[in-house]
């Protein structure tokens, strides 16, 4: 069945036990992101030391495919430098347009190639990309930021 | 008198169609817009190939048959409401004229009764649909008004104790709708109205989830402006519609063709309502659509569109309460409800719900429904929602329930 496609036990399993659920008490950045079509909401932690992320925590109300998103992404971007989750996201991201034509590199996305399916129900997509948008805002901030703080050092 | 349903299904070639690989279309989802009968789709059509040209413009016989049409058309709309062919404005959409009606206010002049202050409020409920909240937001902070609202209880009614309180004596202008897209409630219009009177506010009803479903007489409703849309009452997409007996009064929105009475090349005056808030070519085609979808339901009696609904209604409620876990979002009882049924079932995000009812043919809607406040109101991420017309059945109700349960193992 079609659904099946979708709904693959990797992303029900990520959805009934979420990784990394439940906000840190300290971050480096804090986003909120909200889904306007369908009104779901995650607000996601960023903890980096140095070019590398520390921690990604977040919480948040969602369909499966967007929790299960969220927390496979959580999983799999910590302890990567930001460029090679960059790069992650991208791919992710090229997956999820890819109206089904593509299976993703299980080597690059590990669980996230569970998200395949949801590449053929255009409706979906947004919910699978949510986390990741919000992780790369949250990453784009702390560049920013950190370029903000370099600039500001040259200037004295 | 029962409807025929089986025989109405016929005139609606959608129906004819599966989806999802050979499943029966189960359509729950007129809420949103409805299905059209060929009838409709024959008129349109039949205005581009026959007697297509601008209306109000040619010196010639097309454009004289396509202005019949299209003031045809407004007669009927007239007919359909109870009203005058001259209080009836063609728009693109409920949320047009809606639009229509705040920015007219915004550009009524100093000391007129549209014109709103700092010292005037605008009254709306918490079971608005956006596009009967944000053009008041915004006309609200134009003007600097107040803008207030009526609370939703947990049965899914208005709070109408403090009514006295929130329709107070500064305000100007009360936006309400009639029936609830996301609860089914059909509001208590007539202690809205009689209140809004003593303080010399006028009425926008929003009546795009009633005027389809029930017989409407504005006379009767007291109300001063009223608005639907044609793609839920069986019509074409396009083409909206705004009715108020005071329209002499109200200056234009949307300037250009079509809505002058005289120009030069300093100023312009305005031709007199309905025309002056039709500028430029209108949906013309859709205009005609729409009249041909309100032939198709007078000819099924609105009375008895009502009736159907009713029992419907009663059934679908009665069955899905019957489902473990399932909770409906508005009122239980038949009393002033109509046929939008929103609903959670346990942890299952409606998302997913509508996933699985997609899978099995079953087309509904989930989220917000456009009224966002109200589901965070009632402290829902968002619901699912089957919302019924003339041609949905009670058997349409058994496959929903059965997949409903399904779909609680299918995420269990
Ligand atoms: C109660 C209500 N008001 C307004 C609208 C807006 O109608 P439209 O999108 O056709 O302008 C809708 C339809 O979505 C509605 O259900």
């Amino acid at each position: 069945m079609e659904l099946d496609n979708l709904y693959q036990e990797v992303i029900l399993d990520h959805y009934k036990h979420p990784l990394n659920k439940g906000l840190s008490d300290s971050y480096d950045v804090q986003v909120h992101h909200i889904n306007p079509s369908c009104g779901d909401e995650i607000t996601l932690n960023l903890s980096v030391e140095g070019s590398k992320i520390k921690s990604i925590t977040w919480d948040g109300v969602g369909c499966s495919i967007s929790q299960a998103s969220v927390s496979i992404a959580s999983d799999l971007l910590v302890d990567k430098d930001m460029d090679e989750a960059d790069a992650i996201t991208e791919q992710f991201i090229d997956l999820m347009h890819s109206k089904g034509t593509k299976e993703g590199d299980p080597e690059v996305l590990e669980d996230a190639v569970a998200m395949a399916g949801v590449s053929k129900f255009p409706a979906r997509i947004k919910c699978a990309l949510l986390g990741w948008m919000a992780y790369r805002d949250a990453a784009d901030r702390i560049k920013q930021s950190g370029s903000a703080r370099d600039h500001r050092g040259s200037g004295q | 008198m029962p409807l025929d349903v089986a025989t109405i299904r016929q005139d609606f070639p959608i129906f004819r169609r599966t989806v999802r690989d050979g499943k029966k279309l189960i359509y729950l989802d007129s809420g949103a817009t409805s299905q059209k009968p060929e009838a409709v789709i024959q008129a349109e059509g039949d205005f581009y190939r026959l007697h297509n040209a601008a209306v109000h413009r040619g010196a010639h016989q097309l454009a004289e048959e396509a202005t019949d049409a299209y003031e045809g058309a407004r007669s009927k709309v007239a007919n359909f409401i109870g009203a005058q062919a001259e209080e009836i404005v063609f728009t693109k959409s409920a949320t047009e004229s809606i639009n229509l009606i705040a920015y007219a206010m915004s550009n009524a002049p100093t000391g007129s009764r549209f014109a709103l202050t700092s010292k005037d409020r605008i009254v709306v409920t918490e079971m608005e649909h956006h596009a009967n909240l944000i053009p008041w937001q915004q006309l609200a902070s134009r003007s600097g008004a107040k803008l207030s609202w009526f609370e939703v209880l947990p049965d899914g009614r208005l709070d109408l104790n403090s009514i006295n309180s929130v329709i107070s004596a500064d305000t100007k202008v009360v936006a309400i709708t009639h029936q609830s897209n996301v609860l089914g409630t059909v509001n208590p219009l007539e202690a809205i109205v009689a209140r809004a009177r003593e303080v010399g506010a006028v009425v926008v009803l929003d009546a795009c989830q009633s005027v389809p479903h029930m017989p409407i007489d504005v006379k009767k409703l007291g109300v001063d402006f009223l608005v639907f849309s044609g793609h839920k009452a069986l019509g074409p997409t396009g083409i909206g519609v705004l009715w108020s007996n005071q329209l002499d009064d109200l200056p234009p929105f949307l300037f250009g063709g079509s809505m002058i009475e005289n120009v030069t090349m300093e100023s312009a005056t305005w031709a007199p309502a309905p025309k002056r808030f039709e500028a430029g070519v209108p949906n013309m085609a859709q205009a005609v659509g729409l009249g041909a979808a309100l032939d198709y339901l007078n000819a099924i009696g609105m009375e008895n569109v009502f009736e159907h609904e009713m029992q419907l209604t009663k059934y679908f409620l009665e069955e899905l309460q019957k489902v473990p876990t399932l909770k409906i979002v508005g009122p239980l009882d038949l009393e002033n409800r109509g046929s939008c049924i929103s609903f959670t079932v346990g942890e299952i995000h409606p998302h997913d719900l509508g996933q699985y009812l997609d899978s099995q043919g079953i087309a509904v809607r989930t989220g917000h429904h456009c009224a966002w406040p109200l589901t965070r109101k009632l402290g829902v991420p968002a619901t699912t929602r089957a919302s019924l017309y003339l041609y949905n059945q009670e058997s349409e109700c058994d496959l929903l329930v059965k997949a409903i349960v399904d779909a609680q193992r299918y995420f269990a």
